[in-house]
């Protein structure tokens, strides 16, 4: 059987779920942050199935610009999670709990 | 006729990959999610990235595929690997849940979370078929030339800003991971050199181990003028060994 849009829409359903299940479920700052990666890109698979849907350019467009925000954030989100081990010798996100009440 | 052939071997073609490539993509999202270690997480995710670069090309989109491949699977994940090694490598996830029977409640809302969206979608679209991108690419003369002349045109303005949120990005990741040392913390070069000529300290280079030893080891220390065993000549973290009287004592095979 041939693949159509809604099978692919499927997968990055399927994916942006395990994504979310992973960040829920995990304590490692870093594999919650590639979990966070999973969800963007079951999106970005999401806008380029959209494009071709379409018959549109703009999707992969889209797709694009989420890479380039995705690369940001990585960038700016280890740098945290790396001064915050400096400082706690912990990567663990229960460990980091200083602003609470 | 030929191009319907073409389009039909094609479809063929996506069919096979999609349906041997989703499972995988899935089973590394899953695998990522369960793998205790860290480090399995982040190639369990590779492999899900290379899945959907794949999925890109058949998609019509060559270019994103490439771009998926090279930064998110190249570059992306490489930077996580270095700060997996710089920092939670060895450290295990715990077991404590903070909140009790959060996992099995994300994990129940997560299953319902997957249907409602994966048969919501489906049913949604189910039959539709797709435009297709072979009438835009073909008007620009490519999918990477058309995705440049939308990008560089109706979207510029987004193109802009991006780049100066990478640069933003990169600053900022260059100040919060910058150590500033106050002047004074660190010892200065004439200090060292004073230090090193200090009454007290030997300036020389140290006694390279197994000089006039018994044996060559690197574990071996070198023996002072009055035969004890010079300690400064191996390194802390080696032990240091001494040949017992047996060993040293002489096996006839010199004769």
């Amino acid at each position: 059987m041939s693949p159509g849009p809604e099978h692919y829409l499927a997968l990055s359903a399927l994916l942006f779920t395990i994504g979310a299940v992973g960040v829920l479920v995990r304590r490692n700052a870093i594999v919650l942050f590639m979990c966070i990666e999973l969800m963007l890109n079951a999106a970005n698979l999401a806008l380029v199935t959209f494009a071709r849907l379409h018959g549109d350019l703009d999707g992969q467009v889209m797709a694009f610009f989420v890479m380039v925000v995705a690369a940001a954030e990585v960038v700016v989100g280890l740098a945290i999670i790396m001064l915050i081990f400096r400082t706690r010798r912990s990567a663990n996100v229960d460990d980091a709990n200083l602003l609470k009440y | 006729m030929t191009g319907m052939l073409l389009a039909q071997e094609a479809s063929a073609g996506e069919a096979w990959t999609f349906w041997l490539l989703a499972p995988v993509a899935v089973i590394g999202a899953v695998g990522m999610v369960l793998a205790r270690n860290a480090v399995h997480s982040a190639l369990w995710l590779v492999l899900t990235m290379l899945s959907l670069g794949v999925f890109y090309v058949v998609q019509s989109a060559p270019f994103l595929g490439l771009v998926q491949v090279v930064v998110y699977t190249g570059a992306i994940m490489m930077l996580f690997l270095f700060v997996l090694m710089l920092v939670g490598r060895d450290a295990a996830d715990s077991l404590i849940e903070t909140l009790r029977g959060q996992r099995t409640a994300a994990m129940v809302l997560g299953l319902g979370l997957a249907v409602l969206l994966a048969a919501g979608t489906y049913r949604w679209l189910e039959g539709t078929p797709a435009a297709g991108l072979a009438a835009v690419n073909a008007e620009h003369g490519g999918n990477t030339q058309g995705l440049a002349s939308v990008l560089f045109s109706r979207w510029v303005l987004g193109f802009e800003l991006t780049g100066a949120l990478l640069i933003i990005a990169a600053v900022g990741a260059l100040m919060l991971t910058h150590i500033a040392h106050a002047p004074g913390e660190r010892p200065t070069q004439p200090e060292r050199m004073r230090a090193r000529f200090a009454p007290g300290n030997y300036p020389g280079p140290r006694p390279g181990p197994g000089v006039f030893a018994t044996s060559s080891s690197n574990t071996t220390p070198a023996k002072l003028p009055d035969g004890t065993a010079a300690p400064a000549s191996i390194s802390p973290i080696l032990p240091i060994r001494e040949l017992t009287a047996a060993e040293a004592a002489d096996k006839e095979t010199e004769r």
